[in-house]
């Protein structure tokens, strides 16, 4: 056996190993609260597997997509323009693609916009929200968050728009030119939780304890600010997806042969009504994700109780 | 006295932040890899006539100094020659300001209206298949992209059933009303011509709903929630006991309170209604703000992306101020809690 804790009065004594049993019990405990909260809505369940399925078909898109060949340079003009079949259950595009495969490995660049633009977005934004937000009233405060507002004066569409407008059109363009436009949402949140906290007692005592302001600012007050984070992360993902196919639709993001969703719905939107299945399905396939990530995202919030969002 | 100095204050702000949105904009506007005044005349210009260009346009001048000259002009209206219309885009966003905010303002109302009255409908019958299916629709509504309901709209009416004219604001051969305030049905109503009304007000139907559907989705998600957050409240309870008939408490006691969850959203889907409208009058090829900016991002138009961008944020701006004053004026906590911290 390892240490003891010392029994005080007439308490049995309790092993160190009896308490991490306890702990691990308590986290056991607290997940399965957590979960059953998730899974009550069963909205969020859906949500979460059609992530899932989004994600599985996005990693083995090769192997999934019935006709990967046609994601590549590829025309097949006697099959153009066919409508939905059991060969093609989406029908086939203008030269003969496979939309259903094509849609597939549209699913790879949108989940890609997303995962890029808020790996890139978050760090900063969480970083200027808590700092603005520790050091409320100062100079500091006042600098950051008026940058933040100057960003937010105009909808972040309209200014990643003209940012991409201006660069070479292409998805990493796209993708930098959302993420430019993105960060102030995550220090407006962060820095509306953090100016609270800032002055609840266990930021004050750390501060008298003498911590380090990067102690303060990552293990005091992070701690406490993440899960809005997180659930704001899974529902930006559908923004961002959003954001990026309009990008692609007016030829600002992913460049043809590429199949982009937004790509695709825009050359296909040139044969409507009459083959309404080449601009349909991609637009389909963009609801599909989008809506994943928004029934998941409402699932985390009733879950991590983040009313804020 | 409270809440005026508290509105004055947001005005206050609001100069600043636009004075800084105008710098980040010159500074995207400088970023742009290439020399304005060779774009603008072109690549077989002489050498001395785009040097002529580019002394005239301050390009040779230091950036400080660039955004000064940029700033004064725009202050006083011009924002220069629209590199590719040839035209004042002064003159440009005077003609086509008025069809975006026709659109703008007209799928507001929509989405206001229907978005609301879902929302309650959707209360109303809590938990019944009525409102599942409320959800269900508003849920799609939000997470759909509005340039997928154009295309999906524009197919439907336009195309297949032939409901409503496909695109523009009027149909050939109806003359234009006088312009008064440039919104054609408003014109045309108030020159009495309402032939002319009923045509553009069915150009307008399409690309309005179009426009409309992400924040009508929106505003009835929210109408519910926070009617069904009051409903459990006691003074609800109060009311039923003292044998109000529920009509009443629907429409009396519990819309108003909920309401102004989503009216304080309301600023965000104007927002998102500017920004929808680049695709929306891309698609419908209204002749509109936004579609005239959307241009002139995809030809690389400086001076016009820098006008419409400044006056689509000065909108926006103007927006969220109703906004607070509406607020402020429906919810009396909001209006002591800005005289409190006085």
């Amino acid at each position: 056996m390892g240490e003891v804790i010392p029994a005080r009065h007439s308490h049995p004594t309790i092993s160190l190993e009896q308490v991490k049993l306890m702990e691990r019990q308590t986290r056991r405990e607290n997940l399965g609260r957590a979960w059953y909260k998730f899974s009550r809505n069963s909205l969020s369940l859906v949500g979460a597997a059609m992530v899932l399925l989004v994600l599985l078909l996005a990693i083995f898109a090769p192997l999934v997509a019935p006709y990967p060949e046609h994601v590549k340079p590829f025309t097949d003009f006697a099959n153009a323009k066919l409508p939905p079949s059991w060969a093609h259950p989406f029908g086939t595009d203008e030269i003969g693609r496979d939309i259903l495969s094509r849609s597939i490995f549209g699913f790879r660049y949108a989940l890609w916009m997303g995962v890029v633009v808020l790996s890139l977005v978050v760090p900063p934004g969480v970083l200027l929200g808590l700092v603005a937000g520790y050091f409320q009233g100062t100079r500091i405060d006042t600098i950051i968050m008026r940058i933040t507002d100057i960003f937010l004066a105009v909808p972040p569409l309209i200014l990643a728009l003209a940012i991409a407008s201006i660069l070479k059109p292409n998805l990493s363009n796209a993708m930098m030119a959302v993420s430019l436009m993105w960060w102030p949402w995550y220090t407006r949140l962060v820095y509306g939780l953090a100016s609270t906290l800032r002055n609840e007692y266990f930021v004050v005592s750390a501060e008298v304890s003498g911590a380090s302001t990067a102690h303060i600012l990552f293990r005091e007050i992070l701690p406490n600010v993440i899960s809005p984070i997180f659930t704001k992360i899974s529902l930006d993902m559908g923004w961002v997806i959003i954001i990026g196919s309009t990008l692609s639709f007016v030829g600002l993001g992913v460049q043809p042969p590429e199949p982009g969703l937004g790509t695709m719905v825009a050359s296909g939107a040139k044969y409507l009504p009459d083959q309404w299945w080449i601009a349909v399905f991609p637009a389909l396939a963009i609801v599909l994700i989008v809506l994943g990530f928004n029934l998941l995202g409402d699932g985390l919030r009733d879950m991590l109780g983040a009313e804020e969002i | 006295m409270g809440f005026v100095t508290f509105i004055g204050r947001r005005i206050f702000q609001s100069i600043f932040v636009l004075l800084g949105l105008s710098i980040l904009i010159f500074i995207i506007a400088r970023i742009m890899p290439g020399d304005p005044a060779r774009v603008a005349m072109g690549a077989r210009a002489p050498d001395w006539v785009v040097e002529n260009l580019r002394e005239q346009m301050h390009l040779n001048d230091p950036l400080p100094v660039q955004y000064g000259y940029w700033l004064r002009d725009a202050l006083q209206g011009d924002f220069g020659i629209s590199l590719f219309t040839r035209r004042n885009v002064a003159d440009d966003v005077r003609e086509f300001l008025p069809a975006s905010l026709e659109l703008v303002f007209t799928s507001g109302i929509i989405a206001g209206v229907v978005g609301i009255s879902l929302g309650a409908i959707s209360a109303r019958y809590k938990d019944t298949w009525i409102d599942g299916v409320l959800r269900m629709f508003s849920y799609f509504g939000v997470v759909t992209p509005a340039f997928v309901f154009a295309i999906l709209f524009l197919l439907l009416f336009g195309l297949a059933l032939q409901w409503l004219p496909p695109i523009g604001r009027l149909s050939d051969g109806i003359p234009k009303p006088p312009v008064i305030t440039g919104m054609i049905t408003v014109d045309a109503l108030l020159a009495g011509q309402f032939a002319t009304f009923w045509d553009a007000f069915k150009h307008l139907l399409m690309p309005a709903l179009a426009l409309s559907m992400g924040a009508l989705a929106q505003e009835a998600r929210i109408t519910r929630s926070s009617m069904a957050d009051n409903l459990s409240k006691d003074y609800i309870a109060a009311e039923r006991a003292l044998g109000i008939p529920e009509r009443v408490i629907m429409s009396r006691f519990l819309l108003k309170p909920s309401l102004i969850p989503t009216i304080s959203v309301f600023a965000l889907d104007f927002a998102a209604g500017l920004s929808n409208a680049f695709l929306v009058e891309l698609i419908f090829n209204w002749p509109g703000l936004s579609r005239y900016g959307m241009n002139a991002m995809l030809r690389k138009d400086l001076n016009a992306i820098s006008a419409v961008i400044l006056i689509l944020g000065i909108t926006f701006t103007i927006a969220n101020i109703v906004v607070d004053l509406v607020v402020g004026a429906l919810d009396p906590r909001i209006r002591l809690s800005a005289e409190r911290s006085e």
